[in-house]
């Protein structure tokens, strides 16, 4: 079971899932779990991370000190393959090329998509984040409230482990008992930042990341997450116990050969395909959803990218989780008599409310940190703890210019020495060459502290994408063209960003490396540069306003759902990708519900 | 050095920092060369040159590692940057097709002959010619790019460059990784946080 082709495909499934990364994983594994027949169709190639990720590589192996470049833009190697800014064949539009109108897409064709190398960042949205126009009158409100999700946030969470500490916030959810992992051990910088930032009144908790601190719970949670379905859970525990706990080396950028972190390739995948279930279709590119009598999706239309050949496939259910811009594409190319301005698009929204998260970033030399003795801080690889925003009471007050709040994620230690590591020091070392270049080098590696923001943009009327009237990709498929403007909540947001960030470094006794940017325009990184994109196909209450109703089904198709980051009614600073795999959860227990009761 | 030299000495301007057409003309290898692709081999170790043509000539190579091992000497740590490869480094680097790299090959190439010129402006020889005390002079006058002269702006670039690259490709390569005490990227059963006698002298919990 199994990788099919053209030849050993079957005609028919119950359901056809588009993309392989958080939602397509996540769709398929709930419902092949469930024995419901799916195929997924992926666009980029089959990608085996047991045989293909670099797991101790050294830069000085690869071209280039593994720097980025153009064809591997986070570094050679990183996880992604044919991905990246631009993909080869596939442009796409902007409608600005200024900074502040400017969008960047990120793209990664291969099997479990941007799950490979993303930053294992799962953050759980919060109350407030679903309700945010009752709260201060911008934006949408989203029809589901934190309560509907936070079942499946939790089963999400023991599905894939994600460690953590629960600190009883304000918006910063806990878990449920035995959800999480316990958070690793922070390094010396993460603990300066964590008292340093507490005289700033500033809150410094354990991050929570997708990353296996110790061995599943492979004995208790498969009845938990699959109760009355010993065949899943057989497969479920099985499955567990082959993932191994993190071995404290190796960056998780790269993607985990022992599947001690999350990826949809090592964790969704491997219990659906043994469940005899999922069919998968890799360099399938899926370009239009058919619609047949009454209305309803038939199948996909897609492209071999290998052979070039067009293929049409039918199911009872069509689900598109090809990410939020990637789905937009095949909805608005999904044109017919029936649906002349693309399926599911009555309402006009199809496109619409793109968001992305606000970015800004400051790095600080700290003395304190300087000439350390040797320390392995490979540690978890990143973000053992964070700030969750905390200025909730003054925001809500109307102190703070800007409606939406941030958390920032930090890094420092004696991370393994790339590149970058003695370049650009000319200000901390007058420009010293020779043997003092060397002390000035030893003496500076791992006295850095990066602070990086992300905050939440509320959607807005400018930023959106359509199908660009002319150009298509080397497929003949009309291309996406993007519209981006940030609105002054977004831009003051920044600013406050990077004060704050100059603020702890001041607090810890370093020095910044540069001047914070106090202008917002400045300080806030293009639209998509973050790749949180989400938007684009928002749910809600009504079919005048919105694409899908809070099942992630489309109003005007039922048998059409999405269950990737386009269903956004808001994008809070939590990163998305934990709430993308608990919609899409959710998503698919409804359709085997209705499944069951034969309305699909 | 007598009065009259010292007196041209004065008047002459530092050689100019001006390459009109030197490089990137159509027939140049790393305008033509391709890229490893979207899809490369990560597993497979590389070597210098097995991907695009380098480019450096054999006098090139020669200034090439003299002005690295200006930069990072051998020392009671370590040895010097061009031990350890840095100059392949530095060649692979210049001569691939990527917008960056075409831009620090212009940079470093230019930075050759301008030292060359340079070091003939000063005393009729060329940069690896020189002795120690010469070499050492010219780099000082460029070796910091917000205090160097007007005149030798351009050479202040090149210099912050190519002590870039040199500590790139020094630092990346396993002596670089002992020099700095790295001691990670070893698998491990538990990870411990730093020891509290360590976090103690620093005044954390």
């Amino acid at each position: 079971m199994p990788f099919v082709s053209a030849r050993t495909q079957k005609s028919s499934y119950d359901v056809i899932v588009v993309g392989s990364g958080a939602a397509g994983g996540q769709s398929a594994y709930t419902l092949c779990m469930d024995g419901a027949r799916v195929l997924m169709l992926e666009a980029g190639r089959k990608y085996d991370p047991a045989l293909e990720t670099p797991m101790f590589q050294t830069p000085d192996m690869a071209p280039l000190g593994s720097v980025g470049t153009p064809e591997k833009p986070f570094g050679f190697y990183d996880a992604t393959v044919d991905g990246g800014w631009e993909v080869p064949g596939e442009p796409y539009v902007r409608a600005s090329e200024q900074d502040a109108g400017r969008f960047e897409w990120w793209r990664a064709r291969m099997l479990g998509g941007r799950t490979n190398h993303w930053g294992r960042i799962s953050l759980r949205n919060g109350p407030y984040d679903f309700k945010p126009r009752s709260r201060d009158g911008l934006g949408f409100d989203w029809p589901i409230s934190y309560e509907d999700l936070t079942p499946y946030y939790d089963k999400v969470e023991l599905l894939i482990g994600v460690y953590g500490s629960n600190e009883g916030l304000e918006n910063t959810p806990d878990s449920s008992p035995g959800c999480l992992l316990p958070p690793p051990k922070p390094l010396v910088s993460d603990l300066l930042v964590a008292r340093r930032a507490k005289r700033l009144g500033i809150p410094v908790i354990p991050g929570h990341r997708a990353v296996l601190t110790q061995p599943l719970d492979f004995a208790q949670s498969p009845a938990r997450l699959h109760p009355g379905n010993a065949t899943a859970q057989k497969i479920l525990a099985e499955d567990m116990r082959a993932r191994s706990a993190c071995i404290w080396a190796t960056p998780c950028g790269r993607g985990c050969a022992i599947r001690a972190n999350y990826q949809s390739t090592t964790v969704h995948l491997p219990p659906a395909l043994a469940s005899g279930n999922l069919d998968v279709r890799t360099d399938a590119m899926v370009y239009e959803v058919t619609v047949g009598r009454h209305g309803r999706a038939s199948g996909v239309r897609f492209v071999d990218r290998k052979t070039g050949n067009h293929q049409h496939v039918t199911a009872r259910v069509v689900i598109l989780a090809a990410s939020a811009c990637e789905s937009v594409r095949i909805l608005l190319n999904s044109k017919s008599a029936r649906f002349p301005n693309g399926l599911a698009n009555s309402s006009g929204k199809v496109g619409r409310y793109l968001m992305d998260t606000v970015g800004s970033s400051l790095r600080g030399q700290i003395p304190l940190l300087e000439s350390l003795p040797p320390l392995n801080e490979d540690a978890a690889g990143g973000d053992q703890m964070y700030v969750p925003w905390w200025l909730y009471r003054d925001q809500h007050a109307g102190k703070l210019g800007f409606a939406r709040g941030y958390h920032i994620e930090f890094g420092g230690g004696r991370r393994m020495p790339g590149y970058g590591t003695g370049a650009g020091m000319e200000w901390l070392t007058g420009g010293s060459y020779g043997v003092k270049f060397k002390q000035d080098v030893r003496r500076y590696y791992g006295s850095f502290v990066d602070f990086d923001g992300r905050g939440e943009m509320i959607p807005n009327d400018q930023s959106f994408c359509e199908i660009d009237p002319s150009l298509k990709d080397k497929w003949g498929i009309p291309v996406l063209r993007f519209h981006w403007g940030w609105s002054e909540h977004e831009r003051r947001q920044a600013a406050h960003m990077q004060k704050t960030f100059a603020d702890l470094i001041g607090a810890m006794g370093g020095r910044t490396d540069g001047a914070p940017q106090l202008d917002g325009a400045k300080a806030i990184a293009p639209g998509g540069s973050i790749i949180h994109e989400v938007g684009g196909a928002i749910m809600g209450a009504s079919p005048a306003t919105s694409v899908t109703n809070p099942w992630c089904q489309t109003w005007d198709v039922k048998n059409l759902f999405l269950t990737d980051g386009a269903v956004f009614a808001s994008n809070a600073d939590k990163n998305p990708t934990l709430t993308i795999m608990a919609l899409a959860w959710r998503a698919a227990d409804h359709i085997l519900e209705r499944m069951r009761r034969k309305e699909l | 050095m007598d009065r009259r030299t010292t007196i041209q000495w004065m008047l002459a301007a530092s050689a100019a920092w001006s390459f009109p057409a030197a490089r990137g003309a159509p027939a140049d290898s790393a305008v033509s060369a391709r890229g490893y692709g979207t899809d490369p081999n990560l597993l497979m170790a590389y070597r210098r040159g097995e991907l695009w043509p380098l480019t450096l000539s054999a006098q090139q190579r020669r200034l090439a590692g003299i002005l690295a091992d200006i930069i990072i000497p051998a020392d009671a740590h370590s040895p010097s940057a061009s031990a350890v490869g840095v100059v392949e480094f530095i060649d692979e680097w210049i001569s691939a097709p990527y917008p960056m790299h075409l831009r620090d090959r212009n940079t470093v190439l230019d930075g050759f002959t301008w030292l060359d010129a340079e070091a003939a402006r000063q005393s009729g020889k060329g940069f690896s010619d020189l002795d120690d005390s010469g070499r050492l002079g010219i780099c000082d006058a460029i070796c910091n790019e917000s205090h160097a002269a007007a005149e030798y702006r351009g050479a202040a670039r090149f210099f912050a460059v190519y002590r870039d690259l040199t500590a790139g490709g020094f630092y990346t390569t396993p002596v670089g990784r002992m020099d700095l005490n790295y001691v990670g990227n070893v698998a491990l059963t538990h990870f411990d946080g730093p020891p509290p006698a360590l976090l103690k002298s620093l005044g954390l919990p």
